[in-house]
């Protein structure tokens, strides 16, 4: 019993953490965001759906940080209320498809033979078509709005979880400790539950990480094309597409701003997910 | 070489992939709860004939996999069904549209394929020194700039501001019609020159550290020759096959970037059909996007033994 525990506890140890200043940079950042956006109504100074006619394409002032949209609206409270669509949207999409595609993984890595045959055709033609052009899809069945979307997405990006763990459950299984258990009499099913499942989570989790910045430039894509959130409703991708009418006229704040923080977090999410990448997957050839 | 033995079973593959995914568009309707004719009529006060017409349309009388068989009968012959917001052919609305977009995606790919080649390249020679640093972190940041963002950020710099290039429309005739695609093109480019540049930074890395580069160097050839001929023709299965899996993206992207723009494609149209609840459309994008997906990629399998023949005898051979 203690030499495959060990093993596992092997696997598990992170590497030895050396100092990485973008690393910690981009966490402040989503660390900042996240609590501005569940403190949203503490924080923002304004309402963020109040109209001020006195106040239109204001400029940065001190009374308005970012400045105002088109309709006078604060730019800086907009932003803070828009970061919850913006990232609550990605975090059930990156939550729903790694447990769906953890859970098809380990169904397809563990028991091989046809069931893995018939899911691995499955997913080739879930990859055929993009998370987007599902985004889409499910939007021109169900509806505009955020729900549709976030389903279809979590569809759209379970495979490429799924055929992760697959490939990693695949290799774990032939490895001495699940022979130990399987000679000891423990049921494949326990094994694969309670011993290889929590070996390969922390691996697929920190690929998820990355999926993360993806999601959430897609549904701010979606939002852009009218098909997302809706007006009046502040997100970022919805005051991206608010804002170009301004930008031809030469306003820029109100479509930057929000362009701005998309990037930003995109690029923290994703120097955060290749360092954990890193600091995981060293230990276990992929 | 490939046996003609392999390039039938890819292209059974290739009719089984297309197959499934065609069930997926035509089914995906019945997902939605409810009666058909008042799904697909959403939005419109319908006249009795109007009911009529679309129920003859898509058979819905007829059980389900018979509306299916006759959905694609009509499709192999042309016939994707009547746009219901423009009370024409789809096939009609949908060719109208087509060049814009081929012409966004031929600009977007010559791009993406010149600048992700030589970005990549350069920085696999100068691997580790401060140019291919430089090279790492600007691909870090491009990658982060969705079209939409890129979009926006041209409009307003080369558009507004310099007054360069125009922000509106595709323009008549072809070199304004290229004039008006430049902007469009490079906020389209952009992600994907990063992932192309990326595979090639890595394949070509993996490459240059093989035996069999040394022992040409080791004959004297010069470095110009050995990146030729022995670095980088070996190095080029990998980025044919990631160009393959980025043709879905590409096209899916178009929409945003045509939306942008207020280019008249088939992006900017499979939005306008979203909005209009014009699902015969729709659906008929969503199948070409997925077919051209589904045949690049084929065409991609099929031909790679050509380009490197070691793949032909299986990857245990790498």
């Amino acid at each position: 019993m203690t030499t495959p525990t060990m093993a596992v506890k092997v696997l598990r140890a992170p590497r030895v953490r050396r100092g990485n200043l973008s690393f910690d940079i981009s966490l402040a950042i989503l660390a900042v965001m996240t609590l501005a956006a569940m403190f949203a109504p503490l924080i923002a100074p304004y309402d963020p759906d109040a109209v001020d006619f006195a106040a239109i394409y204001s400029g940065p002032t001190a009374a308005h940080w970012l400045g105002t949209d088109a309709l006078g609206r604060d730019i800086l409270s907009r932003m803070i209320f828009g970061a919850r669509p913006a990232l609550l949207g990605p975090l059930l999409v990156v939550v729903a498809s790694t447990v769906i595609g953890i859970l098809l993984g380990l169904l397809a890595g563990w028991r091989g033979g046809w069931i893995d045959a018939v899911l691995g055709r499955i997913f080739d033609v879930v990859f055929a078509f993009p998370a987007l052009l599902i985004a889409i899809m499910a939007v021109a069945l169900f509806g505009k709005g955020l729900v549709a979307p976030v389903v279809a997405m979590s569809i759209a990006y379970a495979p490429f979880v799924a055929r992760l763990t697959r490939t990693l459950v695949a290799s774990e299984r032939s490895r001495p400790y699940v022979a130990a258990y399987r000679v000891q009499g423990f049921s494949g099913s326990w094994i694969a539950l309670r011993r290889v499942l929590p070996n390969v989570t922390p691996i697929v989790g920190a690929q998820s990480t990355l999926n993360f910045g993806y999601v959430l430039a897609e549904l701010a894509a979606l939002s852009f094309l009218g098909l997302g959130v809706q007006a009046p409703t502040a997100d970022w991708g919805a005051m991206i597409n608010e804002g170009q009418a301004g930008v031809v006229g030469g306003y820029f704040l109100p479509a930057i701003v929000p362009a701005i923080a998309v990037v930003i977090v995109v690029v923290a999410v994703n120097v955060i997910g290749e360092e954990l990448s890193d600091r995981i997957g060293g230990g276990i050839p992929a | 070489m490939t046996t003609l033995r392999q390039v039938a079973g890819k292209l059974g593959g290739l009719l089984l992939t297309l197959f499934l995914a065609s069930l997926l568009v035509f089914f995906s309707r019945f997902l939605v709860p409810g009666d058909p004719v008042s799904f697909l009529l959403r939005g419109r006060k319908p006249s009795p004939e109007a009911i009529a017409q679309v129920a003859a349309q898509y058979g819905l009388g007829l059980p389900p996999w018979q509306q299916y068989l006759d959905w694609v009968g009509g499709i192999l012959q042309g016939d994707f069904g009547r746009s219901l917001q423009f009370r024409q052919d789809v096939s009609v609305v949908i060719g109208e549209r087509l060049p814009v977009t081929l012409g966004l995606v031929v600009m977007a790919g010559t791009m993406i394929a010149v600048v992700g080649l030589i970005a990549g390249a350069v920085a696999a020679l100068n691997r580790g020194r401060v140019l291919d640093r430089a090279v790492l972190v600007g691909l870090t940041v491009l990658g982060a700039i969705p079209s939409f963002v890129g979009s926006i950020v041209l409009i307003a710099v080369f558009a507004v501001q310099l007054g360069w290039f125009p922000s509106f429309g595709s323009g008549e005739g072809f070199l304004d019609t290229v004039y008006h695609l430049v902007l469009p093109s490079i906020a389209l480019a952009v992600v994907f020159v990063v992932l192309i540049a990326k595979v090639t930074r890595s394949s070509m890395i993996d490459q240059l550290g093989r035996e069999h580069v040394e022992v040409a160097t080791s004959r004297g050839l010069t470095r110009g020759t050995v990146i030729r001929r022995h670095v980088f023709r070996n190095a080029i299965g990998p980025i044919l096959t990631v160009s393959g899996l980025l043709v879905a993206g590409l096209l899916v992207a178009s929409s945003i970037v045509e939306a942008a723009f207020g280019l008249s494609g088939i992006g900017s149209l499979l939005v306008q059909s979203v909005d209009r609840l014009d699902f015969p459309v729709v659906q008929a994008i969503v199948l070409l996007i997925v077919t051209a997906f589904v045949v690049v990629n084929a065409i991609i399998d099929i031909l790679e033994p050509w380009v490197d023949p070691r793949s032909a005898a299986g990857a245990g051979a790498r």
